[in-house]
């Protein structure tokens, strides 16, 4: 009785999880992500020159690249834009996947430049627009380095953005400072308002606090632009791929045809070698579906192409577990056991080879998960939830469908 | 009453030498192709380049899929996917031994492993010398896919020989009277069907993938095919000959 409850619940679960959002009793967007190599898009691949940088700089200058990557990518107005660092060996890499993209070179080119800081004074006693300010010849180049810091301001504990000059900024701040005592000094990055702070007093040491009511973390985001103004890195393309949307659209075209004619023949195959115990396995071939759809969206897991590839790979793989629990009740019967005994056995004895053999492939799908990145972890994913599952639907669903029907 | 398998062990293990031969051959002379290679040899096709390419083919022209891998990417993979398939086989090994580890003395569970292991590479390897072959005579490229290809194929390979052994594992104390070659050949016979029909089952998938998937992801439906199809020969035909011809040594 209990498992026809635990069946009957997750297959409604399943169902209810695949229905489109209007009939669904809740909502949460369960739309199956697509992977760029079937939604379109460009995948590039940054190596960050850090090589001017000293050791302890490297990790602030690319997380500041990174954001200052991703600022620009949103004024273009791209979805989900991914874009992520990481480090191989001593290189730092970036990573930028723009789905649905159609200008990739202006993408590419707006990512490309290095960013532009620039320090901004202005005359106008209550300066109201960008407009208002004007360059005085002091940029990021002149900024050594942003950082916060929780015990320079007047309140001990609140967090402070410090900035420190190079030898020759620090010249430049001094004259600037000792001319605008009590104004507002504009920093722009890529021509953008970051901040405004007041001059407070002359700062001939080139270091000089702004202070505010800085969360934590707003000060950290204005450290990180501040940094990407101060510590520009070239970046240059090691890989680039691109992939034009029809091309997705028709792969998945081909990908559900194929799904299709690989599940009407392996359902046939179940049919005909194994009779009516072959179309119970077929109907828990279809719950195994369900399941995997609905966690696929659930979890989520991206579809790449290689990731349906799996899938339909999996339904093949799903029915293993049948057929060495089907061929066992055929052994089992002709060495004259009972019908209801020789079911029972079927699951029972098979279940070694059963645990083993997933097994095995489990710990593959593993191994792939962790060495790959992208889309290879994607069809890792899919194959290790494709197992995990199957060996549900295969031998609880299946049995309790041949209970039903044996057991009387 | 059972099919006498293991009494042409030479003979699998020749076929497997025929097979394997020419592909490492290949691999040692000519290597694998990799995506990358292809850019080396053309001074990498960049973006400027790939630009005038695409303005000289006219403008009616969709860009369906630019892809240029950098040579250090390409090495890196290289590098994961060894270090990858090292790591499963070892893996595997201790996994198989613990799992038969109350075969009866004086059986060893290591041999089992390593011998589905052994299996296990060799279907890497027909895998990797026929996309040597590939490259060589049909520019077939190898990519981060075929990487996934293999691994996969490493997880079935393992999963069709561990069907046999398992029972070879049962039939151990029941059959204790008899010789060990006996055993297996007697649970070979036993696990044939199964061995074939949960082999067969993936095959139908993937040449519907293959017939109807699409371009772009058919050679990595190959890789799976030949080595899906090679894990069936060597579970048969390779791992349990080779678990005989160690277990009978030493008496």
């Amino acid at each position: 009785m209990r498992s026809y409850i635990i069946i009957l619940t997750v297959i409604l679960l399943a169902v209810v999880l695949n229905l489109p959002s209007q009939y669904r009793p809740f909502y949460r967007d369960l739309s199956l992500k697509l992977g760029l190599d079937l939604s379109g898009g460009v995948h590039l691949v940054y190596q960050a020159d850090t090589s001017a940088l000293p050791d302890s700089d490297r990790a602030a200058a690319v997380e500041a690249t990174r954001t200052n990557i991703e600022r620009r990518v949103n004024s273009l107005g791209v979805s989900e834009p991914i874009i992520q660092t990481s480090k191989v060996g001593s290189d730092y890499r970036l990573i930028v996947e723009l789905a649905g993209i159609t200008d990739i070179n202006q993408a590419i080119s707006l990512i490309g430049q290095t960013a532009q800081l620039e320090f901004r004074a202005t005359q106008v006693a209550t300066p109201s627009s960008a407009a208002d300010f004007t360059s005085i010849g002091l940029t990021g180049r002149d900024l050594r380095l942003a950082q916060v810091q929780f015990n320079g301001g007047k309140i001990a504990g609140q967090p402070v953005v410090s900035l420190e000059f190079s030898s020759e900024g620090a010249k430049k701040f001094a004259d600037i400072t000792s001319k605008s005592i009590g104004q507002p000094l504009a920093i722009f990055l890529d021509d953008r308002l970051v901040t405004a702070p007041t001059v407070q007093s002359v700062i001939s040491d080139g270091r000089a606090v702004i202070s505010g009511n800085f969360t934590p973390d707003e000060a950290k985001k204005l450290v990180i632009q501040l940094n990407a103004g101060a510590l520009p890195i070239p970046i240059h393309i090691i890989e680039q791929r691109n992939i034009g949307a029809t091309l997705g659209v028709e792969s998945i075209h081909k990908s559900l045809v194929a799904a299709a004619v690989g599940l009407v023949v392996i359902w046939l195959f179940m049919i005909v070698n194994y009779g009516l115990k072959g179309f119970l396995a077929d109907l828990a071939l279809v719950v195994y579906i369900l399941i995997f759809l609905a966690l696929i969206k659930l979890i989520p897991i991206t579809l790449t192409l290689a990731g349906i590839a799996g899938f339909i790979l999996s339904i093949g793989m799903a029915v293993d577990a049948n057929i060495l629990i089907f061929e066992r009740m055929k052994e089992e019967l002709r060495w004259g056991r009972p019908l209801k005994a020789a079911v029972e056995l079927g699951f029972h004895r098979a279940w070694t080879s059963v645990r083993d053999s997933n097994a095995s492939s489990l710990i593959t799908a593993g191994l792939i998960f962790w060495f790959g990145t992208g889309s290879v972890r994607g069809f890792a994913l899919t194959l290790a939830v494709g197992i995990l599952v199957s060996l549900f639907t295969s031998i609880t669903v299946t049995r309790t469908l041949l209970r039903l029907i044996y057991a009387r | 009453m059972h099919v006498n398998f293991i009494k042409y062990k030479w003979l699998y293990f020749g076929i497997s030498l025929l097979v394997l031969i020419p592909g490492v051959f290949s691999l040692i002379k000519y290597g694998l192709r990799l995506s990358i290679t292809y850019l080396l040899r053309f001074k990498q096709l960049d973006k400027d380049q790939n630009e005038k390419f695409k303005s000289a083919l006219g403008k009616d022209v969709v860009e369906k899929r630019f892809e240029s891998v950098g040579p250090v990417v390409g090495a890196e993979m290289a590098k994961k996917a060894l270090l990858a398939v090292i790591l499963a086989s070892l893996a595997i090994i201790l996994y198989i031994a613990w799992s038969f580890r109350q075969i009866p003395r004086p059986y060893s569970p290591w041999k089992f492993g390593i011998s589905a292991v052994v299996a296990l590479l060799h279907d890497a390897l027909v895998v990797l010398g026929l996309f040597s072959l590939f490259g060589h005579f049909y520019q077939v490229e190898i990519d981060a896919l075929f990487v996934t290809a293999l691994l996969t194929v490493i997880g079935f390979s393992v999963h069709d020989t561990i069907v046999v052994f398992d029972r070879v594992r049962e039939n151990l104390p029941k059959m204790y009277n008899k010789p060990f070659p006996e055993i297996v050949d007697f649970s070979l016979t036993e696990t044939l069907v199964r061995s074939l029909n949960t082999s067969l089952t993936v095959i139908l998938t993937l040449t519907a993938l293959l017939l109807f998937g699409g371009e772009t992801i058919r050679w990595f439906v190959v890789a799976l095919l030949v080595g899906i199809v090679s894990g069936t020969y060597s579970s048969i035909f390779n791992a349990a000959p080779l678990l005989v011809l160690w277990e009978s040594r030493k008496k």
